[in-house]
C-alpha cells in the first residue's frame, strides 16, 4: 500500500516542477501586463529549480553533509551534491535578474504611462 | 487563437520533457560514471570540509562563483543606471503611514539579532547548511526592515561600495594567491584544519566570509535603490 | 504516510498558487501567490535532502522577490487591464 502510494509520487515530483514550470511560461507569453510578465517568469524560474534538484535525490540518502558521526556509521548514502550546488547560484542570479527586469519596467511605465505591451508601440526612448 | 496556439506549443514542450523525464526515473542512482562521488570523496579526505555543497561552489567550482559574484554586480549597477536621477532629485521617500512605535521598537530589537544570524550562518558555512550567499541575504533582509520601519534611515552608499569592493578584492585576491603557491587559481593553500572545526578548510571559510559581506551590500544597495524610487503617480 | 500527505499538500499548493498568480487580475494578490510559491518550494527543498538550497530559496524567494514586487507595484499601477 505504502509502496504504491510513493511510486505515485515519483512521478508527482518531476510533474509537479514541470507544470509549474509550463504555468510561468505560458503567464509570460500570454498575459499583456509587464509586471504580470515578469511574474510569469519568475514562476517559470521556480519550477526549473525544482526539477534540477529533483534530478539529483536519491532514495534513502541524506543531505550531503558530514555530521560527526557519519564517518564510523553504516549509513554511507548521500544525494548528488552538484545539481544543489548550480541551483543555489541559480537562484541568486535570478533575484539579480528580476531586481533589473522590474528597474526596466518602472521606468518604462514612467515614460509611457502604461503597462499593456500592445499599447507601447514605439520603442524610441 | 493566440492562446489557443500558445497551449498547443506548451503541450508540445511539456510532452517532450515529460517523456524524457520518465526515461530518468526519480530516486535512482542514475549517474553511475559522474563526478559525485569524487567530489564526496575529495570534500573529506583533501579539504577536511564537512558541507560538500559549500566545497563545491568555493574550490571545485570557485571561478563559476567568481563570474556569478560578478553577475550580481552588473546587475546593482544596471539597477542604479536605469533608476538614476539626478541628485536634487533624491528626497525623503514617499510613506504613506508612518510605522506604529510597536513596529519601530521591534524592529530595533530584532535588527541586531537578524545581522547576528546571518554572520552565524556564513562563518559556519562549511560545517552546517547555510554560506555567504544566504548568510548575505539575511543581513540584506535587516536591513530592509529597518528601512521600512523608519522613514528616515539611510544607508550610505559609499560605505557599501568599499565593503563590496574590499570583498571582492579578497576573493581575486586569495584565488591569485592560490595561482601563486600552488598550481591553479583558487587553489588550497592554508592548512586544512581538523573536520569539524570552525577552523577547517583551508581558504574556503575566508572566501565565503568575502562572498556574505559582498552579497549583503549589493542587494542592500538593490533595495535601498529601488524603495527610493518614487513613482510619479502616488509619490 | 504522514510523510506522503505533507508532499501531496505541498505540491497542490505549488500548483494552485502558481495558477492562481498567473490568473489574478490585481498584481498585489498575483505577488503574494509567487511568495507562497516559493515558499513551499523550500519546504520542498528540504524534503528532497538540499537544507542548503531551501535556506536560501526561504531568504530570496520569499522575503527579497516579494517585497522587491510589492516596491514596483506601489511605483507602477495595481491592477492588469484586461487584455
Amino acid at each position: 500500500m505504502d509502496n504504491a502510494l510513493f511510486d505515485l509520487l515519483d512521478y508527482a515530483v518531476y510533474g509537479t516542477a514541470i507544470l509549474v514550470m509550463l504555468i510561468g511560461i505560458y503567464g509570460a507569453l500570454a498575459k499583456k501586463s509587464l509586471l504580470k510578465i515578469v511574474i510569469g517568469l519568475s514562476v517559470s524560474d521556480s519550477g526549473l529549480n525544482m526539477l534540477i534538484v529533483a534530478i539529483g535525490y536519491l532514495k534513502g540518502g541524506t543531505a550531503p553533509i558530514f555530521s560527526p558521526g557519519y564517518l564510523d556509521g553504516t549509513n554511507k548514502l548521500m544525494v548528488d551534491p552538484v545539481p544543489q550546488a548550480l541551483v543555489l547560484t541559480a537562484i541568486v542570479i535570478g533575484f539579480g535578474v528580476t531586481a533589473v527586469a522590474l528597474a526596466l519596467v518602472i521606468r518604462l511605465y514612467r515614460h509611457h504611462g502604461t503597462l499593456n505591451i500592445d499599447e507601447i508601440k514605439n520603442l524610441k526612448w | 487563437m493566440k492562446k489557443i496556439l500558445i497551449i498547443l506549443l506548451l503541450a508540445g514542450l511539456g510532452f517532450y520533457i515529460a517523456t524524457t523525464y520518465t526515461g530518468i526515473g526519480f530516486g535512482e542512482p542514475h549517474f553511475k560514471h559522474g563526478v559525485k562521488d569524487t567530489y564526496l570523496k575529495q570534500t573529506v579526505q583533501s579539504l577536511h570540509v564537512a558541507n560538500t555543497v559549500t566545497a563545491i561552489v568555493v574550490n571545485f567550482r570557485g571561478f563559476d562563483t567568481l563570474g556569478e559574484v560578478t553577475v550580481l554586480f552588473l546587475a546593482v549597477t544596471a539597477l542604479g543606471s536605469i533608476l538614476y536621477k539626478k541628485r536634487h532629485e533624491v528626497g525623503v521617500r514617499s510613506v504613506l503611514f508612518s510605522s506604529s512605535s510597536i513596529v519601530t521598537a521591534g524592529s530595533k530589537l530584532l535588527f541586531p539579532a537578524i545581522i547576528l544570524l546571518g554572520a552565524y550562518v556564513f562563518i559556519h558555512g562549511h560545517l552546517t547548511p547555510g554560506g555567504g550567499f544566504q548568510g548575505g541575504v539575511i543581513i540584506a533582509t535587516g536591513f530592509l526592515l529597518m528601512l521600512l520601519a523608519y522613514r528616515n534611515y539611510s544607508v550610505s552608499h559609499i560605505i557599501l561600495s568599499i565593503v563590496e569592493s574590499i570583498a571582492g578584492i579578497t576573493f581575486a585576491g586569495i584565488g591569485l594567491l592560490g595561482l601563486i603557491y600552488g598550481e591553479t587559481f583558487l587553489q588550497n593553500f592554508l592548512p586544512v584544519g581538523v573536520l569539524n572545526n570552525v577552523f577547517s578548510g583551508g581558504i574556503i571559510p575566508i572566501i565565503y566570509i568575502a562572498v556574505g559581506f559582498k552579497v549583503a551590500a549589493e542587494l542592500t544597495g538593490v533595495i535601498y535603490t529601488i524603495l527610493h524610487e518614487k513613482g510619479e503617480s502616488n509619490g | 504516510m504522514i510523510y506522503f500527505i505533507l508532499i501531496l499538500f505541498l505540491m497542490i499548493l505549488m500548483i494552485a498558487a502558481a495558477i492562481y498568480s498567473v490568473y489574478q487580475k490585481d498584481l498585489m494578490y498575483a505577488t503574494i501567490g509567487t511568495g507562497i510559491v516559493s515558499l513551499a518550494l523550500s519546504i520542498l527543498f528540504y524534503l528532497l535532502q538540499a537544507p542548503d538550497v531551501a535556506l536560501t530559496e526561504a531568504a530570496i524567494g520569499a522575503a527579497l522577490t516579494t517585497i522587491i514586487f510589492v516596491i514596483a507595484i506601489r511605483n507602477t499601477i495595481r491592477y492588469e487591464g484586461d487584455d
